[in-house]
């Protein structure tokens, strides 16, 4: 396992408009690990992820995947890449079925749909495979989930970023979901992102922890220290 | 009865072009969320094509090939150069420069080739009730018909481009160029009006050749249900059928009168088109 970082961020500044929301982020993720952001409403989580996926322009700063710079790539240049991002939400279309939802996610890789893959993510999430040919508009919260992150992984990324998994889940699902993407990184090498609001579940699923505050990084370190240390978890994490 | 028989063939013969038209405006309303008031012009655009290389090649197929790739080019060009710099502004803007394209479209046509009529060719011999050139029509907008199914439902590119229309950021994390799905609806949508103007444009072309088409292809596609491709093929042909025994029974004269009151009708009983799904889509 080499120990350079998959994904580095230097710097980065981004803007809306006049306000600015990210302050000069800086942060490395080890490869084949899974590191969580954390903060509180509005410190710049959901920001970071579409800066990093390219749906945001950055004002400045530098995001490197494996050593290149992809930070003035669009964003369907960027999952070519090997850098899938779940946004708030899921992003699952409603007016999709199951399938095709999957389907969508591999096509850039190829036209024809890969059939092993769509196997291996039907496998993942059994629920998905009963309700194929549905549309998505008919699935649970949960479900949804699970097909946009199904839906992320047709394309075989290296590096998955994923905004609030578990909103509005319940804990039991939250932690299947946490399980399962546990089980992926050491099965198929994959690198995880994970912002949550639910700090605790976070930190006991990751190995290491970013927490912003007003759009900077306020602190880092591995997470069962982040889990331990009083100070933190009083000013940022507020339990 | 062989008045109606005869009403009823030239009604489905008419109803193909109106199916045609409202077919390429949900296409592009599906795409774009825009009703497309410049469609007359490719359809112009290309029929004047054809005129002009039938009459320079004397090969109407020639010319029939060459309307529907200058109907597509015309289409994609107006889409990246036109329509995509203000459409992300405002809606109404973007309705009123396409009405504003056909006026100057109309307005060039009529400087190239004068407002006088000028003779077009059908494809087939057009005597007769349901004579080869009806035939044709009817069979050239079914099978566009199941082209497009077959395109939307089961092709990669029609996966791209109906996620890029639902869903464009979610399309984008995908891999889909976005961007590019919306040219490519609009050259699809402009070639389906370009058939439509081979089909309309016959015996004798003008710059107004189209208006009164036009009126009754976006009733059709108001009947249909804006985000309904089938609901426009349906209506259509409703339209066609109805225009022609309103005009046979009653008189030309209170045609277009009638298709205001079938909107009125349709559009009372199922705001949405006949055929749009219940639920209203959230955009
Ligand atoms: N599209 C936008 N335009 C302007 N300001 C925005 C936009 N999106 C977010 N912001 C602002 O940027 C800051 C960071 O928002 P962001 O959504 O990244 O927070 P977050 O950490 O994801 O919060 P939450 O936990 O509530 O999802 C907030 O102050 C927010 O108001
Ligand atoms: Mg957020």
């Amino acid at each position: 396992m080499s120990t350079e970082p998959i994904l580095r961020v230097e710097g980065l500044d981004l803007h809306y408009g006049p306000v600015q929301a990210l302050h000069g982020i800086t942060l490395s993720v080890p490869p084949e690990g899974m590191c969580a952001v954390l903060g509180a409403n509005g410190a710049g989580k959901t920001t970071l992820l579409r800066a990093l996926s390219g749906l945001h322009k950055v004002s400045s700063g530098k995001v490197l995947l494996e050593g290149e710079d992809i930070t003035r790539l669009p964003a369907e240049r960027i999952i070519t890449r090997g850098l899938a991002h779940v946004p708030e939400g899921g992003g699952v279309i409603a007016e999709l079925t199951v399938e095709e939802n999957l389907r969508l996610g591999g096509l850039w890789r190829s036209s024809r749909t890969d059939k092993k893959a769509m196997a291996e993510v039907l496998e993942l999430f059994p629920p998905l495979a009963e309700r194929r040919k549905r549309p998505s508009s008919t699935l649970s919260g949960g479900e949804r989930q699970m097909l946009a992150i199904g839906r992320a992984l047709m394309a075989k990324p290296r590096v998955l970023l994923l905004d609030e998994p578990s909103l509005g889940l319940a804990p039991l699902i939250t932690q299947q979901i946490f399980d399962l993407l546990r089980d992926l990184r050491k099965s198929s090498g994959l690198t995880v992102v994970l912002v949550e609001q639910n700090a605790a579940g976070a930190l006991a699923t990751t190995e290491h922890g970013f927490v912003l505050n007003q759009g900077k990084v306020a602190v880092s370190g591995a997470s069962d220290e982040l889990l331990s240390d009083e100070r933190t978890r009083h000013a940022y994490l507020g339990f | 009865m062989e008045k109606f028989l005869d009403l009823t063939y030239n009604g489905l013969s008419s109803g193909a072009v109106y199916a045609a038209l409202a077919l390429s405006l949900v296409i592009i309303f599906q795409a774009t969320r825009l009703v497309n008031f410049a469609q007359p012009a490719f359809a112009l655009v290309s029929a004047y094509t054809a005129f002009a290389v039938i009459q320079a090649t004397d090969s109407y197929w020639l010319g029939f090939g060459a309307a529907l790739v200058v109907g597509a080019l015309a289409g994609a060009l107006v889409e990246r150069v036109v329509i995509r710099p203000i459409a992300s502004k405002s809606e109404l803007n973007a309705i009123i420069v396409t009405l504003g394209l056909l006026l100057v479209v109309q307005g060039v046509i009529g400087m190239v080739w004068g407002s006088r009529e000028h003779g077009l060719r059908y494809a087939f011999d057009y005597k007769g009730d349901f004579s080869p050139a009806d035939v044709f029509a009817v069979a050239s907008i079914a099978v566009v018909a199941v082209l497009v199914f077959v395109l939307y439902r089961f092709s990669p590119l029609g996966l791209r481009m109906r996620a890029a229309a639902f869903r464009p950021e979610a399309a984008r994390l995908s891999g889909v160029k976005v961007g590019l799905m919306l040219t490519a609806g609009w050259a699809i949508a402009s070639t389906i009006g370009a058939l439509a103007g081979m089909l309309a444009g016959p015996p004798f072309l003008s710059p107004h050749s189209f208006d009164l088409v036009f009126v009754f292809a976006i009733t059709a596609a108001v009947i249909g249900g804006l985000d309904s491709p089938f609901g426009a093929i349906l209506g259509g042909l409703l339209m066609g059928l109805a225009m022609s025994y309103v005009s046979g029974y009653v008189g030309p004269e209170v045609a277009t009168l009638a298709a205001l009151v079938v909107v009125v009708l349709v559009l009372s009983l199922r705001p949405d088109g006949i055929l749009s799904r219940p639920k209203a889509r959230k955009v």
